[in-house]
Parts: C-alpha cells; structure tokens; sequence
C-alpha cells in the first residue's frame, strides 16, 4: 500500500519553476534512493514533502498516509510521521539536545494520542538509541547541533528519526561530507531503523551510500521530472556512465 | 510566584488574552482621589505611624512638589495626572488576622485563580510568601521557622513600629529620597511593601518570597521594600508580580533598597508580568522603579536577576554600589516586550571599593512593534583600583516593526581597571524555525525554545521554583509574534 504518493506535481522557488511534473509512488517497508545532478530538485522535493514555507505546490497532489498533505502545516506533518534528515542540520545556541528531542517526541506522541514520556523514561529511552548509534552521553548535554561536527550533526539526525518512529524517512544526502567509519555508523542506523511499517526516501550523489544502504528503487531526476526508474543497478550505472547518457535519452 | 504544578497548569492553559485579566470584589477602603499633606496625614494614620515617619513622609512631600518630571528616556507616555490616583486602598479587614482561615475568602479566591493558593504555598517546603494584596498584606507564612533563624520578614509598616532604629538607619540610605522625581513621590506615599533582615552569620534558610498584586482601579501602587544583610549573611529574594485587565494605565513606582555587609549575599529575582495592556498598549501598567543595592561590607556580593515580560512601559535600572573593597555586582536580566510594549532597563553598577568586580548579562526580546532599550552604565570611580567589569548585550529581533537599542555609558577613572563591553543582535531565522517544525514543534513552542535557549545564561541564575515559570512566560509573552 503506498504510504506516499507523489502525483504530477508542479512547483516554483521564487517564481522559478523547479519541479516540473514529478510522480512517485512509495510503498511502506520500500527504500528509494534518488539521485541526479545539482539542480535538478532534489532538495526542493524534500523542503516540499517537508512543507517548508515557500515550497506550496503550484499544481497536483501529495497524499501521505491518505491525507492531502497541502492542507497539513509542517509541524502536522511532523507530527503525522513524515521526517526530513537536513542536508545542513541547523544550530540552536542554548537549546539543550535532551529539551529539544523531548519536546519533539512528546509532540509526536501527544498527536498519536500516546501518554507523553516522563523526563526519565524519555532520558533512557534517548540513551539507548544513542549507544547504538555511538553518541555519547556529552554531544546530548550540548545544544542542538552547535560545535558538533559534520559527521556528529549527520549522526544526531538519523537518532533524532530513531527517536521519532517516522512513516516516511527523507534523507537529504545525509552521506555528503562523512568519512568512511562515519557513514558506517549513520548507515547502520537507517538499516536498523528499515521496517515493513515505514519507508525511507534517501536523496544522494553518490552510488558509494547505496552499498550500505540497498535501496529496492533508484530513481534518477533531473530538470525536475523523473527521467528514468530501476532497481540498485540503475545507480551502478550512473556511477560509471555518469547522468549525461540517460538525461539525454528521456 | 512559586510555581507549583498547579500553577504550571494554569499557564499552560494560557490563550494568547492575557489570563490574568480579572478583578475581584472586594469592599476597599480608599482615600480620595489625589494628593496633599492631607491624605500623607491619612495613610500615615491608617498605617498607624509613629511621628517621625510621617515628618520623613511629609518632608520627601515638600520636595517632590518643587521637582521636575524625568524625560530622558527612551518611552513615550501622556502625562500622568497625579492628581487623578488615589494613594491610600486596603481590603477591609475588621480584626487582626491569626492565621489563613481568617483570610477574606475573595482573596484566597484570586490567589487561586493566579495559580498560587496559599494553602499549597504554605506546604511547599522552603518557601514563605509575604503577599501583598494591592497595599495591605494580608497573610504570611513560616514566620515562626525565620523567627527561630532571626531573619525578620515583615511587612515594612510592621517593621516601622517593630523595628524603628534599624528603619531610621537604613530607609533612604541606598535610594534619597529626592533620587529621583518617582522616589520622592514613593517616600512621601508608599503603603506597604516587604522588610528583610539577615543577622550576622545566618544564611536564611528558605528563598523568601513576596507576591505582588495591583487590584483596585486606579491605585498607585508605591511598594516600598528594604533588605539589610548583616555580616556573612545570605538572603534570597524573590518578587513577582500579575495585575488584572484595565482601562486606564496604572502607575507602579515602587523602591527598593539592599544593604550587605561584610561578606554577605544578597541575591534578589524578579519575575514581572504585570498587565501589558490590549495589542495597542492601552490600560497597560508603567512600572517605573527604583531598585538599588549597596554592597557597604568588604567582599560582600550583590545579584540582581530580572525578567521582565509585562508592563506597558518598563524603566528600571537594578543597580549597585560597590562599596566595599573586593564586592561584587551582579546583573542577569531578560527583557521582552511585545505589540505595543516599551521597555527602558539596564544597570548601573558605581565602582567605588577597591578590586571591585561587576558583571552585566542582559537579553533583549523585541516583538512585534515594540521598543526595547538597554541602558546601562558603569562608573569606576577614583578609589575603584583594580576593578573590573564585563558586560554583554545581547539583541534578538523577532519580525521588521519592532526596535533595540543598546546605550551604554562607562566613566572611568582609573587606569589600571577592566571594562569589557559586547554586544550582539540577531534575528530568529526561518531555518531554525523550520528546523523545529519538522520536529513536530510547533510555532509557538519553537519560538519558545529559541527564545530560552538565548536568554540561557540569565534563566540559569534564577531559583529552580522561578526558572519553570519563567520560561512559560517567555513563551506565553511572544505568542502570536511569530507566523
């Protein structure tokens, strides 16, 4: 059953038009990578999934979990399940990690129609999915994201989505900029987090991510549409032939 | 304000009206409108004086008939007609109170619907609360267990009777009376306020604190407190303060005074929210007061912490005197002001004693058309080697119609003293705000979250009991601002 379902849908940045009739179906337990050049609306379409002000659909239609995501604010959506991983996490001097992730899970909870976490149960809770993960108790003490590395912030996002239990995971090329043993780790956790019950949306550049995480479709987008669907060894073949030949062939 | 769960809930319950907007029906008796040696002579009486406090009312009277009204700050304002208040109200009590079951049920009534019974504050441990209920106070509690420390806490008319040598010694000493054009004015006419002393060598053993509340219509309310703090002694203070919905503004001009010693403390916090008036500033409260604090002992340590979300029109300077060779000055302070507020706040810390030390944090919140000034000053006097001071300033803007302004004025006039001076504004970004919402947090509590995490440094210097309140506040304050 599509838990997401993109259908022809049209949108302007600043009264440029950037996606220009972009359908996708995605199925819960599915992973779909997509990839494609810079430009090419890949950050737009998660700030659009996302509901981020200045990304309202010029025309067709967004169902997420059934519901037409336009008439949902971005917290709503949040709240329902769609979770975006930021390609640029961004800092917020003296909000402690711990405050803002409770405040964000007993959002999510209270939308549910769940009890909200006690501070104790919230602290444990956070502290095993951390050692997973292999963030130490010190980086949650700190502010959100400020003085963390590349790879710390890249890491703190993909907790932050163990935390959440999303539906729809979009993560906006969460690999750019980690080493080798980082994207080992942030890796693991999208394969830990990987269910029947939710479905990952990964955005990359680079097949390099997909060796780690399998993806059951590769999607390639370019100028806005989608130019062309396959399976994993769709990447391989962008990573040894580049985009030119099957831009140029749609 | 203690905030008790109850009273967490109250504020949680919070639209974005002010909540506080209600009077209760009590019976008041009041002097007529307006102000001569006549009605000093009637609250003098009401209050049963002795002589020579009447004659110090009278005289600070004489002298603020021939001063002119301040106009250098920042806040606009229609003149105020003084004429047009009336200085003397108190709730009809027909006997002497022996304990909370003697209280007006009316009264008990408001507490309750400010979120703070009494009777849940009185089981809160560590904590006695002094209220005062528009002029009168009207019940306190723990005062056997201060009593058994020999902290005095008392209404100051208490102490004018009980303890005249150390009100004669020390009244005025911190803030003259001719101060300023609003202390005169408060000398010759405040009705009540709180009165503190720390004996030598005791720590008092609770955070004292008193609650503030303007009731009756057009009642200036002339709060008058003092605190002395004897030699290695340590008190903690706390004030807070709601008022309910108006018409016409409402003038609050209290003083306050804080004597240390050698090697004591003081620690005083505010919590003010006092009405703001409607989205246009109309039936706000001015708060123009005078807070002062004199660090006379070696060593001894004065901290002021304020924030200040309430108010149509906010002008304070919390300040010190660092007297005292080696004393240290102190000021966190969180200054939001919303729609139509203005707010005129800073510091003045007077380095006179030797290796003085004075440290100034202040956080400005401006939302919507709202004017929010810091005006601070730091005098190192001849005497002051070796000082230093460090002050930040900081600015957060929320939206293009609202205004901050940092005035700082240093003298100094030492060579080998220290003054550091920073200060930065900043915008809340719709990327930290995006950031929140895709977390599933919501306009208003991002901004909330936000807006603590930059006044971090102040909130942590605030008693836990206030700092939960507090932080409601600061989000109930800005709701609406954002979005």
């Amino acid at each position: 059953m599509a838990i997401l379902n993109i259908n022809n849908v049209h949108l302007n940045v600043e009264e440029k038009q950037i996606l220009k009739g972009i359908s996708l179906s995605v199925n819960k337990g599915e992973v779909h990578a997509i990839m494609g050049p810079n430009g090419s609306g890949k950050s737009t379409l998660s700030y659009m999934l996302a509901g981020r002000e200045g990304y309202e659909l010029e025309s067709g239609q967004v169902l997420f979990d059934q519901m037409d995501i336009s008439t949902m604010s971005a917290d709503e959506r949040a709240k329902a399940g769609m979770f975006l991983a930021f390609q640029y996490p961004v800092e917020l001097p003296g909000v402690s990690s711990m405050n803002f992730l409770r405040e964000a899970v007993n959002s999510r909870r209270k939308y549910l129609g769940e009890a909200e976490l006690n501070h104790l149960d919230f602290v444990k809770e956070a502290r095993r999915i951390a050692k997973e993960m292999f963030i130490k108790d010190e980086m949650l003490k700190r502010y959100v994201n400020v003085g963390f590395s590349g790879g710390e912030k890249k890491r703190f996002e993909i907790f932050q989505m163990s935390m959440l239990n999303p539906k729809v995971a979009v993560l906006d090329e969460t690999d750019s900029g980690l080493d080798v043993d980082a994207l080992k780790i942030v890796s693991d956790g999208v394969n830990n987090f990987r269910s029947k019950e939710n479905s990952v949306i990964l955005i990359t550049h680079y097949q390099r991510l997909l060796d780690y995480i399998v993806p059951d479709y590769v999607h390639i987008l370019a100028d806005g549409v989608i130019k062309k669907s396959g399976g994993p060894e769709l990447a391989l073949h962008v990573e040894k032939n580049g985009y030119a030949g099957i831009i140029n062939a749609a | 304000m203690v905030a008790t769960s109850e009273t967490i809930k109250k504020v949680r319950e919070t639209t974005s009206k002010y909540k506080y907007g209600f009077s209760t029906n009590i019976e008041v008796d009041k002097a007529p409108k307006g102000l001569n040696e006549e009605v000093i002579r009637l609250i003098s009486l009401k209050k049963d004086e002795p002589e020579w406090m009447l004659e110090w009312r009278l005289e600070a009277y004489r002298k603020w008939l021939k001063m002119e009204r301040p106009s250098w700050s920042k806040v606009n304002f229609p003149e105020i007609d003084f004429q047009e208040i009336h200085y003397y109200a108190a709730p009809k009590q027909k006997k002497k109170l022996n304990s909370l079951d003697e209280v007006d049920p009316e009264l008990l009534k408001t507490y309750e619907k400010l979120g703070i019974p009494l009777n849940e504050q009185k089981m809160l441990a560590g904590v006695a609360v002094d209220v005062v209920f528009d002029s009168v106070s009207v019940a306190t509690t723990f005062k056997e267990k201060l009593a058994e420390s020999g902290v005095i806490f008392c209404p100051i008319s208490e102490a004018i009777q009980k303890h005249p040598e150390l009100i004669k010694k020390y009244l005025g000493s911190v803030v003259p009376v001719t101060d300023n054009y609003y202390t005169a004015l408060n000398s010759a006419v405040f009705t009540d306020g709180s009165f503190v002393y720390v004996p030598k060598n005791v720590k008092c053993p609770m955070e004292l604190s008193t609650y503030f509340r303007i009731n009756e219509q057009n009642t200036g309310q002339f709060e008058r407190t003092l605190i002395i703090v004897e030699d290695a002694g340590y008190v903690s203070y706390l004030e807070g303060c709601t008022a309910p919905q108006r018409d016409e503004n409402q003038l609050h001009a209290a003083v306050v005074e804080l004597v240390a010693m050698e090697d004591s403390e003081i620690k005083y916090s505010t919590v003010q929210n006092w009405y703001p008036g409607d989205e246009n500033g109309v039936g706000g409260i001015y708060n123009f007061v005078t807070k002062r604090g004199k660090c006379l002992g070696a060593r001894s340590k004065i901290s002021w912490t304020q924030v200040e979300t309430g108010s149509s029109i906010t002008w304070k300077y919390p300040s010190c005197i660092l007297q005292g060779d080696g004393s240290v000055g102190e000021f966190y302070s969180v200054a939001i002001t919303n729609n139509a507020q203005q707010a005129d706040t800073g510091t003045k810390m007077i380095h006179i004693g030797k290796n003085t030390k004075s440290t100034i944090i202040s956080k400005g919140i401006s939302a919507g058309n709202s004017q929010n000034t810091y005006r601070g000053q730091v005098q190192i006097q001849k005497s002051a080697k070796n000082a230093r001071n460090f002050t930040q300033c900081d600015s957060l803007l929320i939206g293009d119609k609202c205004s901050a302004v940092t005035i700082p004025y240093i003298n100094q006039h030492v060579s080998n003293a220290k003054v550091e001076h920073e200060a930065t504004t900043s915008k809340i970004s719709d990327d930290q705000l995006f950031y929140c919402f895709q977390r599933g947090i919501d306009t208003e509590a991002a901004t909330s979250l936000i807006v603590n995490g930059f006044c971090k440094e102040v909130m942590k210097e605030l008693p836990m009991e206030f700092a939960v309140e507090a932080q409601k506040l600061i989000g109930i304050s800005l709701e609406g601002s954002v979005g």
